[in-house]
């Protein structure tokens, strides 16, 4: 009874945990304080005005940041459906005892693993060359949305997976049909998830890098960008300046990891909100 | 309002139910469900009668439920569930080429075991059932006829806005009959209803569906024989026996007036079981 017992294992457990949290802070604080103080020194309102310039004094990222705007706009346009339709099939409907419901699954996680250059090349081969849409934003948008599509599917068929089986049961007892019971009870019940993981594809969706330059997004854009013309994005702009030899050219793209940065955490912070605010206890 | 009087086995003793009179709400035959190959329940004929209170009991495991589910067409829900023989409703078979099992649901309501509100308004609970058949016409006041039968609408006719899952145990059972009250059906089914609920909750219950059988044919699952007992007029006695294949499955030992279930069963098995000597 005296004394205490010392649970050695528990402390050093503990100390791993810390640890591990240790390092994605830390790596997460050093960026952060380099790219902050590199950065502001650009972070003006030009930066949001003017176009991309070979004088570093005249650069700004204005047709960047919209085409990244109109890519997540669009992403989300044809994320969401798609991907929430897909979950549906595969939780109400899909007889999981038919080898091609199967066959689905499996590859919705598999594609979930693909890495996203592959998306890019599949992109110059079917969607600018192969439909003749050409290096444009809606191709852009249409490589990043098959790119965040498996994720999509997943978290909607993780929200849908957590309404309990109770309500659909009870939903069925009073009459209802299967339409009625998916489309009152539960979509609504798991939108909250839904919105959460489609917030979260998409920010994963406006910082990939790799599949826009396969489409042609590497290039000089010196107006705002239209849905069908040329375009570069902001996680593109970054890779491009970084390249370039002169300093300022470097702080040009901490300022624009910045408004970048500000882009993806507004979008994380909402997805967080929209949680808390939704969130349900059976 | 419906009568919140205590009842009595003995007064149920005293005014025997007459079954041989009444209509036949379900004449089921030669019942046999099993679940991927394996039976669950075996070979139940027997009749249920309108504005009775029908009570299943047995021990666990021996198919209640899954019997219980086979009246409105539940068990077409579970993926590899297969029922065979007839379950005639008013003559009509429930599983006939034509019928509908969600106009099966709509006349056959079923509460649940578990309480399980919609996470939406103490209202928009009772008017689901309305909503979805298209019943929309004097919405309110059907839900306040339907909360009032289930002896709800006092304690929350100021709060219909509220969350359901706001209420206690026993308030979210009692919304969960009226949501059934609420689409008129003709039959109540119950899953062990009050299994959940404390005692006070569960004598409310009891005593509602006193009143309620005057209206509706019930027919409930319970593993408390106290409450078979105090509720039902007639008792169906299931058992687990082993097949000849050495499949165990559900079978109906007995079916009698309830009193005479608890007082004088026929079958040794029946009597073991209502003296607790098994189960």
């Amino acid at each position: 009874m005296k004394g205490r017992r010392r649970d050695i294992r528990g402390a050093i457990f503990r100390l791993v945990l810390l640890a591990s949290l240790a390092v994605a802070f830390i790596t997460l604080g050093t960026l952060l304080f380099d790219v902050a103080g590199k950065g502001f020194k650009f972070l003006d309102p030009r930066f949001f005005t003017s176009p991309p310039s070979l004088d570093p004094q005249e650069a700004g990222a204005r047709p960047a940041i919209l085409a990244t705007l109109y890519l997540g706009l669009l992403l989300l346009v044809m994320t969401v459906p798609l991907g929430v339709g897909t979950a549906i099939y595969l939780e109400e409907y899909a007889d999981k005892k038919r080898w091609y419901n199967r066959l689905l699954e499996v590859n919705i996680q598999n594609l979930a693993a693909v890495p996203s250059i592959v998306y890019g090349i599949l992109g110059l081969a079917f969607i600018v060359r192969g439909i003749g849409l050409d290096r444009v934003v809606l191709a852009g948008a249409l490589i990043l949305t098959l790119l965040v599509l498996p994720t999509v599917i997943i978290a909607a068929r993780e929200a849908i997976r957590a309404v309990p089986d109770s309500i659909r049961q009870a939903a069925y007892a009073l009459g209802a049909t299967r339409w009625q019971v998916v489309s009152r009870q539960v979509l609504p019940a798991a939108i909250p998830g839904i919105a959460t993981g489609s917030i979260l594809a998409l920010s994963r969706g406006i910082g990939e890098t790799a599949p826009l330059i396969m489409v042609g997004a590497l290039t000089y854009v010196a107006f705002d960008p239209s849905l069908l013309g040329p375009f570069t994005a902001l996680p593109v702009l970054i890779y491009q300046w970084t390249s370039f030899p002169q300093d300022d050219f470097r702080a040009l793209a901490a300022t624009a990891i910045i408004v970048l940065l500000a882009m993806l955490m507004t979008l994380n912070a909402l997805a967080i909100w929209l949680r808390n605010r939704y969130q349900r206890r059976w | 309002m419906v009568s919140t009087t205590p009842i009595h086995i003995d007064a149920l003793a005293a005014e025997r139910p007459q079954p041989g009179t009444r209509e036949v709400v379900f004449d089921i035959r030669d019942l046999t469900v099993s679940y991927e190959g394996n039976p669950a329940i075996r070979s139940v004929t027997f009749e249920a009668y309108r504005n009775f209170v029908t009570a299943i009991i047995g021990p666990s495991g021996c198919g209640k439920s899954t019997f219980i589910r086979c009246l409105n067409r539940m068990n077409d829900l579970i993926p590899g569930a297969v029922v065979e023989g007839t379950v005639l409703y008013r003559g009509e078979d429930l599983y006939g080429k034509d019928v509908d099992p969600v106009e099966v649901r709509r006349r056959i309501g079923m509460v649940f075991q578990k309480p399980n509100p919609f996470p939406k308004s103490i209202h928009d609970n009772v008017a689901f059932g309305p909503r979805v058949l298209g019943m929309t016409k004097d919405l309110d006041a059907r839900v306040e006829r339907a909360l009032k039968q289930a002896a709800l609408w006092d304690e929350v006719k100021d709060r219909l806005k509220k969350s359901a899952l706001s209420l206690s145990g026993g308030q979210q059972q009692r919304l969960c009959i009226a949501r059934c009250l609420a689409v008129e059906p003709d039959v109540l089914l119950m899953d062990e209803p009050a299994s959940a609920l404390d005692p006070i909750a569960t004598t409310r219950i009891e005593d509602l569906m006193h009143g309620l059988k005057k209206d509706y044919s019930i027919v409930i699952v319970t593993h408390n024989m106290q409450q078979a007992a105090r509720v039902a007029d007639m008792t169906a006695f299931f058992s687990i026996e082993q097949g000849e294949e050495g499949h165990r499955a559900g079978i109906l030992v007995e079916y009698d007036v309830t009193s005479k279930i608890f007082t004088q069963p026929s079958d040794k098995r029946t009597e073991d079981y209502v003296t607790g000597r098994f189960g």
